[in-house]
């Protein structure tokens, strides 16, 4: 789950890592008044940075960051942003609504460094990642220039140890003075803590800047979150922002089906992750694009199957439903049965392909053949997805 | 002959009165497997399918020989149940258990690991022996015994390939499901080390899916330290990148972890790779004919 960079920093704040003084603002008037009160809280310099508040990457580029060198320019900034879409590399040509901004002061930046701490699948452990290379994306310094990015390790059973935030700050020369060392240390220990209590996927500042005068501060802020653990975050939990988010994929998601847009013609259902992946690309194989991605799980109930096909069938660029079930421990003649119960409480304008294969195979065909609406029957898989092909395709 | 688990291995199911535990209990039992105890805290002199089932892990252990561990109980309590396995000297544990947080197996994983368990999943459908010993939820009728290792981050796609290879009359000598989460306890290479060893394993199908490297390191292994034909698929050559597929670990981060390079990387070791997969047996098949 990702949360805004002003609930991000917010939290930055609670564990002692310095950021920007900032206020949030949901309209223009609000932003307005937010660069007043900085002034009234000590901020010193007249510039205040006007930023869009959305949960895509690649903001900045998208022209969502508004420097503003004095406070007369904040309200139009604002206006420019608030109930604009925005665009950015990671939404979609529809970009996404920009519905609030979060007003900082300007700081006066000397240098710009990047530091991140994410899961290390193959060791197990978490990884800080660090580079002089701040304001470029990770990605593309480990393209171009790996040498430039350096890694500390956490351990699991002990946690994050000061020698390993020296190191780090050593190597991003944060080590001016024991002033500026300390509060490296510090805001490394804030990250590590941060990302291990709140079960953390993601910690990203990027830039972590160094100012004139030699400290340091978190200027942007990203921190994604472990869906498995939280139900025990529910402070976490309660900061989740579904307004980006498809709204089939919130209405899938609230009822518990596991489903992911894509842009094809061919809508799919299918128990469990790794066949239905492998559903994808089968239909990919045969010449067709996949809609989306949709795991109904093991059981595949008359319920489960109406609500996942009531989902698929609101997805205007569906001409065909491919149904690919494995049945195990749950029998496929019972899986029909729900199949074609599910599939009579919906309103089916495109036709369905089914593959049905496991114990009690042809029973379960023969369920389907005798459906009171027409069930295309797939001999095998590839058979079923040239079928689902040629189907969206018009016939 | 077989890995891990056989005909002798005794085991334990802790989460054994809850739905899933004593449904599979039973389908375990049913397949022949020796299910000798369950826990449930408060439980203690319940039977459940006949079997009993004990307070603590270490006292069905002490009651019962019990030597391996099925795992059902719910994701805030899977990481102490796997710990009290572990404490009462529980060499072999299945977890089953799917939505376990990242912070806890990564605990987990390091605790294992110092105290020499072996730890399978979580977030994975079990191991089976064919016709001696099934751990786990998957369907035991569609296995046969034989000589074919199967090794998989899935569920449903495995059941798929191992019914693929019954049809064809090619046997299995153990299928472990490594499970679908970004931390588990065993990995490929830990499994195709195992199949290596085993003489009773002639041929291993691996089943991987995009996300991590583990493909990529087990390709390696196989081109560097395998004598035996291994042949694999992976899922989601069509995944978009940054969405979770189902799984907590089939994600493409930061544009790594595809399907075309682990494709890529099986090829350059040699290792055959089934293009679809209604093809996994049929390639397992022709990849052993070739090696004979």
């Amino acid at each position: 789950m990702k949360i805004h960079e002003h609930q991000a920093k917010a939290l930055f704040r609670e564990h002692g890592i310095p950021v920007p003084r900032g206020i949030h603002a949901q309209s223009a008037d609000a932003a307005r008044a937010a660069a007043d009160d900085l002034a009234r809280q000590g901020v010193t310099t007249s510039v205040r940075v006007v930023k869009a508040q959305v949960l895509a990457g690649g903001r900045g580029k998208a022209g969502g960051i508004k420097v503003c060198k004095t406070l007369a320019e904040v309200h139009p900034a604002a206006t420019a942003l608030i109930g604009r879409r925005l665009v950015t590399k990671q939404t979609g040509a529809e970009g996404v609504e920009v519905r609030s901004v979060l007003v900082e002061e300007g700081l006066d930046i000397d240098r710009e460094l990047y530091l991140a701490i994410v899961l290390d699948r193959a060791a197990r452990k978490p990884v800080i990642m660090a580079s002089t290379m701040g304001g470029t994306e990770i990605e593309e310094v480990a393209e171009r220039h790996p040498e430039a990015i350096v890694k500390e390790w956490i351990d699991p059973l002990i946690g994050l140890q000061d020698f390993q935030s020296r190191r780090l700050a050593f190597a991003l020369g944060l080590a001016r003075d024991r002033a500026q060392l300390d509060a490296a240390v510090k805001l490394l220990r804030g990250l590590a803590e941060l990302y291990d209590r709140l079960d953390a996927s993601l910690v990203e500042v990027n830039p972590l800047v160094v100012l004139k005068d030699g400290r340091i501060a978190a200027l942007d802020g990203k921190v994604t979150f472990d869906d498995n653990a939280l139900y025990r975050q529910p402070r976490i939990a309660e900061m989740r922002d579904d307004a980006e988010e498809d709204p089939l994929e919130v209405q899938a998601a609230a009822s518990n089906l596991n489903y992911v847009r894509l842009d094809g013609s061919i809508g799919c259902m299918v128990n469990g992750a790794g066949l239905a992946m492998a559903t994808m690309d089968m239909i990919k194989l045969s010449g067709g694009e996949p809609a989306n991605f949709l795991d109904v799980g093991g059981g595949a109930s008359a319920e489960t199957v109406a609500n996942a096909l009531r989902i698929l069938v609101s997805d205007q660029n569906v001409r065909a439903v491919l149904v690919n079930i494995f049945g195990g421990i749950v029998r496929c003649d019972l899986v029909a049965q729900g199949v074609v119960e599910g599939a009579a409480r919906v309103d089916m304008k495109v036709p369905v392909v089914v593959r049905i294969e496991g114990t009690r195979a042809e029973e379960g065909r023969k369920i389907l053949a005798e459906a009171p609406f027409k069930v295309i029957v797939g001999r095998d898989m590839a058979d079923a997805a040239e079928e689902a092909v040629r189907a969206a395709a018009g016939g | 002959m077989t890995i891990l688990v056989d005909a002798r291995t005794r085991v334990l199911v802790q989460g054994l009165t809850g739905k899933q535990g004593a449904f599979h209990a039973g389908l375990m039992k049913e397949y022949g497997t020796q299910v000798v105890a369950g826990t449930t805290p408060l439980k203690k002199g319940e039977r459940v399918h006949d079997i009993p089932v004990f307070d603590t892990v270490h006292e069905a252990v002490k009651e019962t020989g019990a030597n391996a561990s099925a795992i059902f109980v719910p994701p805030p309590f899977a990481a102490d149940a796997i710990y009290e396995a572990v404490d009462a000297g529980i060499g072999v544990i299945a977890c089953i258990t799917e939505g376990i947080p990242v912070a806890d197996m990564q605990r987990v994983k390091a605790h294992v690991d110092l105290r020499g368990v072996r730890l399978i999943g979580p977030n994975c459908p079990g191991i089976i022996s064919p016709g001696s010993c099934k751990i786990g939820i998957m369907p035991g009728q569609i296995h046969q015994p034989g000589s074919v290792g199967v090794i998989s981050r899935s569920g449903t796609l495995t059941y798929e390939a191992v019914h693929q290879l019954t049809q064809l009359g090619i046997g299995q000598s153990t299928c472990i499901g490594i499970g679908g989460d970004p931390i588990i306890g065993t990995n490929f290479i830990d499994a195709l080390t195992l199949f290596e060893k085993d003489p009773g394993t002639d041929a291993v199908v691996l089943i991987g899916e995009i996300g991590g490297n583990a493909e990529q390191d087990a390709a390696a292994f196989i081109r560097d330290s395998m004598s035996k034909p291994v042949i694999a698929f992976i899922a989601g050559r069509t995944a978009p990148p940054g969405r979770r597929m189902g799984h907590a670990g089939a994600i493409i981060a930061g544009g790594k972890g595809t399907a075309d390079e682990k494709i890529e990387a099986f090829r350059a070791a040699g290792v055959r790779v089934a293009e679809s997969p209604a093809v996994i047996g049929k390639t397992l098949a022709e990849a052993r004919a070739r090696h004979h």
